[in-house]
């Protein structure tokens, strides 16, 4: 294929569930339209693993929940012209943030030492060096970054994500219609 | 008759009687002011604020405030609707609420307002604080983290089902629904049947057993928007 | 031996006549004899009142002085308004925390003492100052405060605390509290001449509409804040349907940095008893209340003592002076740590036995107030001064002050200045007048009207006390240059968080919003979306909120933005410029997994951690002198 300068759309999953990722396959035949149109930069969809262009749009999927979401979401405010973030947890933190009403140490304790279904001889909280430490909480991305426009739903619908991302390629701003916004 | 009047709502002149409150006048002309604590088989309470109207240039909650002739009345205003925003934002943040796995989910008149509004996050942080699930009712589950404190469920116990299963306690942040018996919520007076139990707008009271009992697409607020019931013909959203 | 847990309750039912709308009183003795007020006791109260005991719990948890479990015998509350800050409280807090061996919140494994902090007391002119159960202490320093805390471990009595006594009838043997009056001024209304009776007398010589007419001429306008015109109120409440109705003297004084009142009822309680009187005789009144705020138990013996004299000399009880027709009495309802219920249709819940939520209006209280009845709430100080306008008449008091605000007003003055108390000042006194006469020099800021009120920079200091300019119940507060405004805002919305009621939305949720965003400016890490936010929230919360609580909070954070910008732009952070949020400390996030794992971040954003360390937070202080936060044991 002969390489006009297509925009290029990274994304991400950071404490998320891929579910958002598998709203946008759910694109269907869109999907491939979708191809013509952008060139994906780093993401799962063709396992690029680093920037090594500017993306117009990066899609961010889930908060952040560990040191290591943070560096990643920093380097795609850092790369990327448009921030989105995908998805409740990306906006609120989602499931993964029902943990921020308790202190990190008892969701460890429960997870790895004192709940009814743990099985753990090491009886150990897992520390090897290679973990990132874990955050406090779950943070949304907007708590770290700044995030230009959030698609609601869990997972948003792929008609949101398509909507949107037509929109802002073709530099309009984004508005969704009543049966796009969706929390769940 | 002397106690009938006129009064202007966003420009338009509706039939009011004296001792109407603002949004009983509305209600009867078709036109939906968003609410959230009142409801029309309870008394008026005036807790979310979410019903404020400019009226004759100073704020007040529609549900409480009574007509005045001429009054005019500002619903769809910018300065309200963007109060409005606020509030429901409050709400939601102020509480634990985890839509995508609350059986409430596209029932809840809560979640409804925030998608009238194209709210699609919060400008404010979640507070994520720590509150209680009880459980001990056999057929009823108070989920505290989702309540809202529209007092709902006090009015209907009390003036309904004339129970007084539900009240208030505490005050600030730290107000929550208190239930009346130290057996806590499997009180020999609470029924399914209750008032108290059908008339929480969110899911903070919910019937047991009954789980996702409608399919997505078909649940209340799927398509229609909250009020449309009340404002049948009217098509433009308030985003 | 002791009677067991359900007659006691029964016996101090029965004293309240087993009345619902006693129950205040009754919780209050509870708790007073009790130390708390248990489910068990609440079960027990609910059965022998025949209510629902959700109904009690309700009011008990609403009250700061009302608890579920027990405190120690003596509670030690530590003041915390802000010119006890300005006047050293932190090294007095730890002072008394570190010889009492307690924290604050804690009480003493033997249940004798526990420890607290407590919103403004109203002793802002003699501060730091405390409260040991309803004993008064003032001008604490750090060495009082530990000859304080050794006495009370000793022998645990407060009243011996007090080992010499205040000006005027501070030394009443009733009263004997170390408080002192401060009356720096004494204008020609309030303290201009002894208290002789004869507005009253002059009052039941005329029929009830020209006593009212006469302050309606006076041009009175009410002293608590609000301004209404108290003439039209008393005409409100007269001309209401309703069989019974009551006058209510509102000596809340919830206010911060507000003491006025407390002045009157040491040196004039017979003059606010006479207003009281003569307004129920303009309305038809037959029944009066004075509620005191819990925080002026000390005053109550004396202020009972005054009654009692009053009903001996006839002029409270049946035919008052002989009037025949005219009945009236007065009771005091006592109040326990609620700022909200200063609010008049709060107060009225309260004095109806319920928890402080301020009632829906329309009906306002004139129509239908204290138990339905048309009910006329003045503040002590309107109650004054409309005795004093009866005895003088409405031409003598509309001739003081500005035609537009007539009289004198009463203020209190703490803060950054040589003599704070309390002045009786002609209405339309500018700003710099006053604060030429209490010695301010140097002036980065005065609060006008306490934490509700508004903080008025120096280019406006040409502006008035007066209804049509400055209208405040009285409070003023003198910040110097050294104070931290932001600091200052902090701690005012950590006042209206504590205080809200909680029932709408707005103001539960809002103004902890708002204190959050406050904290992340004082902390240093304010970004310029900030302000927008600020203001937008505000406007909100002032919008949409259901009583004069939620109308006023804010108010603090609006001046801030609107006076005093320059002060907030010191706490904007530096923009990373990637994007990334400056509010978001990603050192302070890992510090818990940091603990837990034993290990640091092993990741390239450790730098950033060290940064953020390396810049340590600023700790928030109000006199503005920036400490380190001394790390406690145990923690990093
Ligand atoms: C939150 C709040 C607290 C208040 N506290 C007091 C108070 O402590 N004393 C007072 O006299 N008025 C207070 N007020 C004003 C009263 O609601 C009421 O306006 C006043 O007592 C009327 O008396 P006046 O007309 O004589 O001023 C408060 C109002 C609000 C909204
Ligand atoms: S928003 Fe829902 S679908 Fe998307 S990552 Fe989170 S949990 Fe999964
Ligand atoms: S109660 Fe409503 S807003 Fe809350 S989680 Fe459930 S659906 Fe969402
Ligand atoms: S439980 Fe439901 S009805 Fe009751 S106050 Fe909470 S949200 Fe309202
Ligand atoms: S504004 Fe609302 S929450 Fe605040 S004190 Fe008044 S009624 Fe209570
Ligand atoms: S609907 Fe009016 S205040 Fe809630």
């Amino acid at each position: 294929m002969p390489h006009t300068k297509k925009p290029r759309v990274a994304t991400v999953s950071l404490a998320g569930c891929f579910g958002c990722h598998m709203s946008l396959l759910d694109l269907d035949e869109r999907f491939l339209q979708l191809s013509d149109i952008v060139e994906f930069g780093r993401s799962p969809i063709n396992d690029l693993r680093r920037f090594n262009e500017r993306c117009r749009v990066g899609l961010i999927e889930g908060g952040c929940c560990n040191e290591e979401n943070v560096q990643t979401l920093v380097e795609f405010r850092e790369s990327c012209d448009l921030l989105i973030a995908v998805g409740e947890c990306a906006i609120m933190g989602g499931i993964p943030a029902m943990r921020n009403t308790l202190p990190l140490a008892d969701c460890l304790e429960e997870a790895y030492l004192d709940g009814r279904s743990v099985y753990n001889p090491s009886g150990r909280i897992p520390d090897d060096p290679e973990l990132p430490l874990l955050l406090d909480r779950v943070y949304c991305a907007h708590d770290v970054v700044k995030i230009d426009y959030h698609l609601p739903g869990c997972p948003p619908q792929a008609d949101t994500i398509w909507q949107a991302l037509v929109a802002v390629l073709s530099d309009n701003p984004v508005n969704l219609p009543y049966e796009l916004v969706k929390y769940d | 008759m002397t106690d009938s009047f006129t009064i202007r709502v966003d420009g338009r002149v509706i039939e009011a009687r004296q001792g109407q409150t603002i949004m009983e006048a509305t209600e009867q002309a078709g036109i939906y002011i968003p609410r959230l604590c009142d409801h029309p088989d309870l008394r008026a309470h005036g807790s979310c604020r979410i019903c404020t109207v400019l009226a004759n240039g100073r704020s007040v909650a529609a549900c409480t405030q009574p007509v005045e002739r001429d009054m005019e009345v500002k619903n769809r205003h910018p300065r309200v609707e963007a109060w409005r925003r606020q509030l429901i934002a409050m709400l939601f943040v102020e509480g634990n609420h985890f839509c995508p796995c609350c059986e409430k989910s596209g029932n809840c008149e809560l979640q409804a307002l925030g998608y009238l509004h194209g709210m699609t996050a919060t400008q404010h942080p979640h507070l994520f604080p720590r509150r209680a699930v009880d459980g001990s009712h056999p057929d009823i589950l108070l989920e505290h983290n989702r309540c809202v404190l529209c007092g709902r469920c006090v009015r209907a116990s009390r003036d309904v089902d004339g129970k007084q299963v539900f009240q208030f306690a505490g005050r600030g942040l730290n107000r929550h629904i208190t239930v009346n018996t130290e057996a806590q919520l499997d009180h020999p007076g609470l029924d399914l049947k209750d008032k108290a139990v059908s008339v929480c707008p969110v899911g903070a009271i919910l019937k047991k057993h009954k789980h996702y009992g409608v399919p997505v697409g078909e649940r209340k607020f799927d398509h229609d928007p909250i009020g449309s019931d009340v404002e049948s013909h009217d098509q433009d959203k308030v985003t | 031996m002791d009677l067991p847990l359900r007659e006691r309750i029964e016996s101090v039912c029965r004293q309240y006549d087993r009345r619902r709308d006693r129950l205040m009183d009754m919780a209050i003795d509870i708790q007073a004899a009790e130390r708390c007020i248990s489910p068990e006791a609440q079960d027990a109260l609910a059965r022998e009142l025949g209510m629902e005991v959700v109904d009690v719990q309700s009011l008990v948890t609403f009250y700061a002085f009302l608890t579920e479990s027990p405190t120690g015998r003596v509670v030690v509350r530590l003041c915390d308004d802000i010119p006890d800050f300005l006047a050293g409280l932190d090294a007095v807090a730890e002072a008394l925390s570190s010889e009492l061996g307690l924290e604050f919140g804690q009480t003493s494994p033997d249940g004798q003492i526990t420890l607290e902090r407590t919103p403004c007391i109203g002793m802002s002119d003699q501060c730091p100052a405390a409260l040991v159960n309803e004993v008064v202490v003032t001008n604490l320093t750090p060495e009082s405060a530990r000859a304080m805390a050794r006495g009370l471990l000793r022998h645990g009595d407060p009243h011996r605390l007090v080992e010499h006594t205040g000006d005027g009838r501070n030394s009443h043997e009733l009263i004997r509290a170390m408080v002192q009056n401060n009356l720096r001024e004494r204008g020609p209304v309030l303290f201009g001449g002894p208290v002789t009776g004869r507005g009253l007398e002059a009052a039941l010589r005329k029929p009830s509409a020209e006593v009212r007419a006469q302050v309606r001429a006076s041009n009175l306008r009410g002293r608590g804040g609000a301004g209404f015109p108290t003439g039209q109120k008393w005409d409100f409440a007269a001309k209401a349907e309703g069989t019974r109705r009551t006058v209510i003297c509102n000596a809340d004084e919830g206010e911060p940095g507000t003491f006025k009142d407390r002045v009157l009822l040491t040196e004039l309680p017979e003059l606010m008893f006479e207003g009281m009187t003569i307004a129920a005789y303009a309305i038809g009144a037959d029944e009066g209340i004075l509620y005191l705020r819990g925080e002026y138990t000390y005053l109550r013996p004396f202020l009972e003592h005054v009654l009692g004299l009053r009903r001996r000399s006839g002029l409270l009880g049946r035919n008052i002076l002989g009037h025949s027709g005219f009945d009236f009495d007065i009771r005091i309802q006592m109040g326990a740590g609620a700022y909200v219920c200063g609010e008049e249709s709060a107060l009225i819940s309260s004095c109806e036995g319920l928890r402080g939520d301020p009632k829906t209006r329309p009906p306002y209280p004139a129509q239908s107030g204290y138990l339905g009845r048309p009910t006329v709430v003045n503040n002590v100080e309107t109650l004054c001064a409309a005795a004093r306008i009866l005895e003088h008449g409405a031409d003598w008091f509309a001739a003081i002050g500005e035609p537009q605000s007539t009289g004198t007003k009463l203020l209190s003055v703490s803060g950054h200045c040589e003599r704070p108390g309390v002045y009786e000042v002609p209405n339309g006194l500018t700003l710099s007048d006053l604060l030429e006469r209490v010695g301010a020099k140097q002036v980065q800021a005065v609060q006008v009207g306490g934490f509700s009120g508004h903080l008025i920079p120096p280019r406006e200091f040409g502006r008035r006390i007066s209804n049509t300019d400055l209208l405040t119940g009285g409070a003023v507060l003198v910040l110097g240059e050294g104070v931290d405004l932001i600091a200052m805002g902090v701690r005012v919305l950590e006042f209206f968080v504590e205080e809200s009621c909680g029932f709408c939305t707005p103001c539960r949720a809002g103004n902890v919003l708002l204190l959050e965003r406050m904290k992340r400016v004082a902390a240093g890490h304010g970004e310029e979306a900030d302000y927008t936010y600020l203001a937008e929230l505000s406007e909100a919360i002032k919008g949409t909120s259901r009583c004069g609580f939620g109308q006023t909070s804010p108010n603090v954070v609006l001046d801030l933005l609107r006076h005093f910008r320059p002060v907030l732009e010191k706490s904007i952070g530096i923009d990373p410029g990637n994007g990334t949020r400056e509010a978001f400390d990603l050192g302070a996030a890992l510090r818990d997994a940091e603990r837990i794992s034993g290990r640091r971040s092993t990741h390239h954003l450790a730098e950033r951690t060290e940064h953020r360390e390396a810049a340590p937070r600023k700790e928030v202080k109000i006199d503005g002198q920036t400490r380190q936060d001394t790390p406690k044991e145990g923690e990093r």
